[in-house]
């Protein structure tokens, strides 16, 4: 027997909120059971609460000064820290454009048992202060004839 | 117990409570927020397009941010508005506040969308992902597809009255979502960074970038004003066709 | 006025794609909110109008 027009549109819109419904948890399940936080920061790492062989994302800024990369290939190894705990990070492929020293990151990949955090996604995290690169230039020069004007006096 | 016995809710109140006045306060109103929305929507974009300075680091992509911010204000601000409407046609009763809430879905569920699509849309250029499931992005998604929940409801319910009140509580459960969504960036580390946009402290950036985001802002909650009073005349038209006054509006 | 060319405008220094990308999603979420809300307004005005009519006969 056909079915009602009425019920059968009914019965259609009953079943996708269901889905709906079942989506929304399968979600929220699925945020929680990775740990709502995105990544773990290099303390975490330092005091051993991060599994190790296991894919994970750690998060904090570039060390200035600790980018090191290899003159033949895409490997690139740097100091990832919260100015509390350091963790060394490699990596090989191609950097996000927003990735400098000094500049917040999260990677992705595998802690290995000697400390070494061995990322094969690097994200470029940046703040909420936007500015126009006059502005920082500005900055950078005020800093630079800061430090001078400091030498004079010493 | 007098004082409560002689509490009253200001007249317009009760006036917004009849379909006619409401249809005639939204055709007075109408114009004005078109045409605000239209002033602050051009001047914010072609300010923002065309004079904002480029951000330092990411360079002209930071312009996403001139559509991004307003979208995920309103998407936020229009969830936290329907359920409030639908809690005011549970608690008087009123069948303009349901309709009211009615016709904020659509509009609060493409803003919403609009977010996520730009979101994913900036990301690209300067976290080098469309998509990561960080407490914000998930938490806002969760927003679309209470949304869409809620119009689904709308929909299963012929009963317009039963649906009012199925969504109003559906709606007024989901608000929880929204202070989630505003203090994930605070709660939990996210990919995501704090808000740009708050009442309560000083803008993160300077005033000839903040300035264009502040009159889109402004101007799509004036645009948004604008297409929900024009939805709930609509939502009026449809649902008084019966009545006298429809028919003396529609003779002339 | 931040650019000094139009070409520079349409390529934002390599973001033309994602910037543009954003403000035609914009653009096309305020124009199809206006056209349902209108389209919606004028057939229920002509339903009720052509309702009132035959009523009128009878």
């Amino acid at each position: 027997m056909a079915m009602h027009p009425k019920r059968k549109k009914k019965l259609i819109l009953v079943l996708l909120m269901l889905t709906g419904v079942g989506l929304i948890v399968g979600l929220v399940l699925y945020a929680l059971s990775q740990n709502i936080n995105l990544f773990f920061p290099p303390s975490d790492i330092a005091q051993g609460k991060a599994p190790y062989e296991k894919r994970i994302r750690a998060g904090g800024m570039v060390r200035e000064g600790s980018v090191v990369r290899s003159p033949d290939s895409l490997l690139v190894t740097f100091v990832l820290t919260d100015y509390a705990h350091d963790v060394t990070v490699s990596y090989e492929g191609i950097l996000p454009d927003l990735f400098r020293e000094g500049q917040g990151i999260v990677a992705q990949g595998k802690l290995q048992p000697n400390g070494v955090f061995v990322a094969d996604e690097v994200l470029a995290k940046h703040d909420e202060n936007y500015m126009p690169p006059e502005v920082t230039d500005a900055i950078n020069q005020a800093n630079d004839m800061g430090e001078k004007a400091g030498a004079v006096y010493k | 117990m007098s004082w409560f016995d002689n509490w009253h809710l200001p007249k317009w109140f009760y006036q917004m409570a009849s379909p006619k006045w409401f249809y005639d306060f939204g055709a007075r109103l109408q114009p004005w927020f078109a045409g605000l929305a239209l002033i602050l929507i051009s001047w914010g974009l072609v300010w923002g397009l065309l004079y904002a300075p480029a951000d330092y680091q990411q360079g002209n992509s930071f312009r996403i941010i001139y559509v991004h911010v307003p979208a995920a204000i309103l998407g936020q601000s229009l969830f936290l508005f329907m359920a409030v409407a639908g809690a005011i046609g549970l608690i008087w009763k009123i069948k303009v506040a349901f309709m009211v809430a009615r016709s904020a879905t659509l509009v609060g569920a493409s803003f919403t969308a609009l977010a996520l699509i730009t979101g994913a849309v900036w990301g690209k250029p300067t976290w080098g992902t469309y998509w990561v499931w960080d407490a914000r992005l998930t938490s806002t998604l969760i927003l679309l597809f209470l949304y869409t929940g809620v119009m689904a409801l709308n929909q299963a319910i012929p009963d317009r009255s039963v649906a009012g009140r199925a969504t109003a509580i559906l709606a007024i459960i989901g608000s929880i979502n929204i202070p989630i969504i505003k203090y994930s960036v605070d709660w939990w580390n996210t990919l995501h960074q704090p808000s740009t946009f708050t009442l309560t402290s000083k803008p993160s950036m300077p005033p000839e970038m903040y300035i264009p985001l502040l009159l889109m802002v402004i101007g799509c909650y004036c645009f948004c004003a604008w297409l929900i009073m024009q939805r709930t005349r609509n939502e009026i038209l449809d649902q008084e066709r019966q009545s006298s006054w429809v028919a003396r509006y529609l003779e002339d | 006025m931040y650019f000094t060319s139009f070409e520079q405008f349409i390529n934002m220094n390599g973001h033309g794609f994602y910037v543009w990308l954003s403000y035609a999603c914009f653009a096309l979420l305020v124009v199809t909110n206006i056209w349902v809300a209108q389209q919606r307004h004028r057939r229920l005005r002509k339903q009720i109008k052509s309702r009132l009519g035959r009523s009128a006969k009878v």
